[in-house]
C-alpha cells in the first residue's frame, strides 16, 4: 500500500536543495542535505536550520483552557504566566507516555491569552483522539493549526545574531523556555527560546505561506556565518548528545516519565492527570528499567534494540545509539535494570555478536558552554 | 578501474575480473553510489580473511556510518586471496577512489555462474536511478 506523504511548506525547497527525503511519521522530510556530520557540526559551531513543521500545533482557547491542559499532563501548567513554555508528558491511564509535548501560554495582541500544545508528528492523531476522549470544559475550543503554520528551529551559538534582524522581539532578553507573538520578517508569528539540539537558539512558528521566504532569507544572511540547513539525521545525533529523549525510542506507552529520567517534568503531588498513581509508584519500583547513557570506545555503534549485558546476563536494551560527531566515540541511550544504573558502572553491549565494553554515564553527554 | 567495465550486484558491490596465474580473480568493492548513500562512514570491518571460502551472497564484512550499519556481500563464489585491511585506517579512500584504492576483497573464482547474475554498468545505473 502506498500512502501519500504529508508535505510541509518547505518540502519543495528541501527536495530542490539536495535533501534526501524519507517518510518520517507520514511526512516527507529531509534526513540530510550534505552529510549528517557536517550539519551536526554547523549546529554546534554556527547555526543549523531545521524544518520542524511536521510537529503538531494545537491551539486551545477559553478561560479554562489552561486547566484543561493541566488535566492531561504530568507537569503543572495552569500556573504558567503568559510567555512561559513548559515541557510535559501526556500520560495514559497506566502512567505510560502518550507523548512528550511543549505547552505554551501566549499573550495575543489584544492582551488576552491562549495556549498552544506542540506534539510529535507521529502522535498528533493520537493526541487529537485523546482530547476527544477527554471532553473539554464549556467555553474551551481547540484548533489544529499544524497545516496553517510552518515551524523552523534555528539552533547554534550564532542563532540569535542571525535571527534578531528578522524578528521584532528582543531575543537576548528572552529567557530559556519563554515565547511570544512577534513579527517575523514583517509577518505575524511566534518565537520561542526552545530547541532540541543542546544549543542556544529559537524556534519560529510562521504562516505556511511565508515560510519558504523566511527560510531562504535566513539561510542567505547566515551563509557567511556558517549557517546550514540541517536534516533529521543531525537532529537525532544532536539530541542524543544532549541527552534528550525521542518518542518511539526512549519514550512509549509502556514507559513512565520517571523511568525515562524526566522527573523535572513531573510535578510532585499533582494527581489530576491520567495514570498519576502509576507515574509516582514507578519511582521506586525495582522491576522497572531506567534510562541511562552509555559511552563506548572504538568505532562500532550500539544500535536500537541491541542487548546490554553484565556477567553474561541481559540487563537492558539500547534505545538509541550513534557515533557522536562531537565526542568522536559511540554513544547510546539504554534502559537498564536499576541495579546497574550508577554512573561509572561497567557493562557490555552485544554489537552484532561482539560484547563491547561500555560505561554507564549520567545524561546528558553534551552540555554547551554558557557565556 | 573504469566503472563502465565492471559488473555490479544489487547490493551495490562492484566486481572486476582478471586472469592471475591461470585463475580468474575477482576484485570487489562498493560503488560510488553506495558510498554516497552511506555518507559519514566511521568504521569498516572484514569478517573474512585470506584462505576463507566465500559463496556469492555471503557477508564478508560490515561498514558503519553515523546513521546505520550495512553488511558487505560477496558477489562471487570462491576462495578469498586478499582483504584490504588497511582500508579501516583510511576510510576516506572509499569516497576518493571507490573503484580503485577503495577495493575491499579479492576472490579466486571457483564457480563462474555467480558472475552471470551480476549487472553491467548500464543496468546498474538504471537500478540506482530508480532508488
Amino acid at each position: 500500500m502506498t500512502q501519500t506523504l504529508l508535505t510541509t511548506p518547505l518540502t519543495q525547497w528541501h527536495a530542490g536543495h539536495g535533501g534526501r527525503m524519507v517518510d518520517f511519521a507520514g511526512w516527507s522530510m529531509p534526513v540530510q542535505y550534505t552529510s549528517i556530520v557536517e550539519e551536526h557540526n554547523a549546529t554546534r559551531n554556527a547555526v543549523g536550520m531545521f524544518d520542524i513543521s511536521h510537529m503538531g500545533r494545537l491551539r486551545l482557547d477559553g478561560e479554562a483552557a489552561g486547566e484543561y491542559l493541566d488535566s492531561l499532563v504530568t507537569r503543572r501548567v495552569v500556573d504558567a504566566k503568559p510567555g512561559r513554555i513548559r515541557y510535559a508528558l501526556v500520560t495514559n491511564n497506566h502512567g505510560g507516555i502518550r507523548d512528550d509535548v511543549l505547552v505554551y501560554h501566549l499573550q495575543d495582541a489584544t492582551g488576552g491569552s491562549y495556549w498552544l500544545m506542540v506534539v510529535n508528528a507521529g502522535n498528533r492523531e493520537k493526541i487529537l483522539g485523546w482530547i476527544n476522549e477527554h471532553p473539554m470544559p464549556a467555553g474551551v475550543t481547540m484548533s489544529d493549526l499544524t497545516m496553517d503554520w510552518a515551524m523552523i528551529a534555528v539552533q547554534g551559538p550564532k542563532a540569535l545574531p542571525l535571527l534578531q534582524p528578522l524578528v521584532e522581539a528582543d531575543l537576548a532578553s528572552m529567557k530559556y523556555y519563554t515565547g511570544c507573538e512577534t513579527k517575523v520578517a514583517g509577518h505575524g508569528g511566534i518565537v520561542s527560546r526552545t530547541g532540541y539540539t543542546g544549543e542556544d537558539g529559537c524556534e519560529l512558528i510562521v504562516g505556511a505561506n511565508v515560510a519558504a521566504q523566511i527560510w531562504e532569507s535566513l539561510l542567505e544572511s547566515g551563509c557567511d556565518a556558517g549557517a546550514q540547513a540541517a536534516g533529521l539525521g543531525a537532529r537525532d545525533t544532536l539530541r542524543l548528545e544532549a541527552g534528550m529523549p525521542l518518542y518511539g525510542h526512549e519514550l512509549n506507552e509502556e514507559i513512565t516519565p520517571l523511568q525515562a529520567g524526566l522527573s523535572f517534568a513531573v510535578t510532585k503531588g499533582k494527581i489530576n492527570h491520567p495514570g498519576a498513581d502509576q507515574v509516582f509508584s514507578s519511582a521506586d519500583d525495582p522491576s522497572l528499567p531506567r534510562l541511562v547513557g552509555l559511552r563506548l570506545e572504538g568505532k562500532r555503534v550500539p544500535r536500537e534494540g541491541y542487548n546490554v549485558v553484565s556477567n553474561g546476563e541481559q540487563i537492558g536494551t539500547v534505545s538509541s545509539g550513534t557515533f557522536s560527531p562531537t565526542m568522536q566515540c559511540p554513544l547510546a541511550m539504554a534502559y537498564l535494570s536499576p541495579a546497574h544504573t550508577d554512573p561509572g558502572t561497567k557493562v557490555h553491549v552485544d554489537v552484532r555478536g561482539s560484547e563491547l565494553p561500555a560505561t554507564v554515564e549520567k545524561l546528558p553527554f553534551y552540555k554547551r558552554e554558557k557565556e | 578501474m573504469n566503472p563502465q567495465e565492471l559488473l555490479y550486484a544489487e547490493t551495490h558491490e562492484w566486481v572486476a575480473v582478471a586472469e592471475e596465474g591461470g585463475a580468474k580473480v575477482a576484485t570487489v568493492g562498493i560503488s560510488d553510489f553506495a558510498v554516497e548513500a552511506l555518507t559519514d562512514l566511521v568504521y569498516i570491518q572484514f569478517s573474512k580473511s585470506g584462505g576463507d571460502s566465500v559463496s556469492a551472497g555471503d557477508a564478508f564484512g560490515e561498514v558503519e556510518s553515523v546513521k546505520a550499519v550495512s553488511d558487505l556481500y560477496s558477489p562471487v563464489t570462491g576462495e578469498v586471496v586478499a582483504v584490504h585491511d588497511k582500508l579501516a585506517d583510511k576510510l576516506e579512500t572509499l569516497g576518493d577512489d571507490p573503484f580503485g584504492e577503495g577495493w575491499m576483497l579479492k576472490v579466486k573464482i571457483a564457480d563462474e555462474s555467480s558472475l552471470g547474475k551480476l549487472m553491467d554498468y548500464d543496468a546498474y545505473k538504471k537500478m540506482c536511478a530508480e532508488q
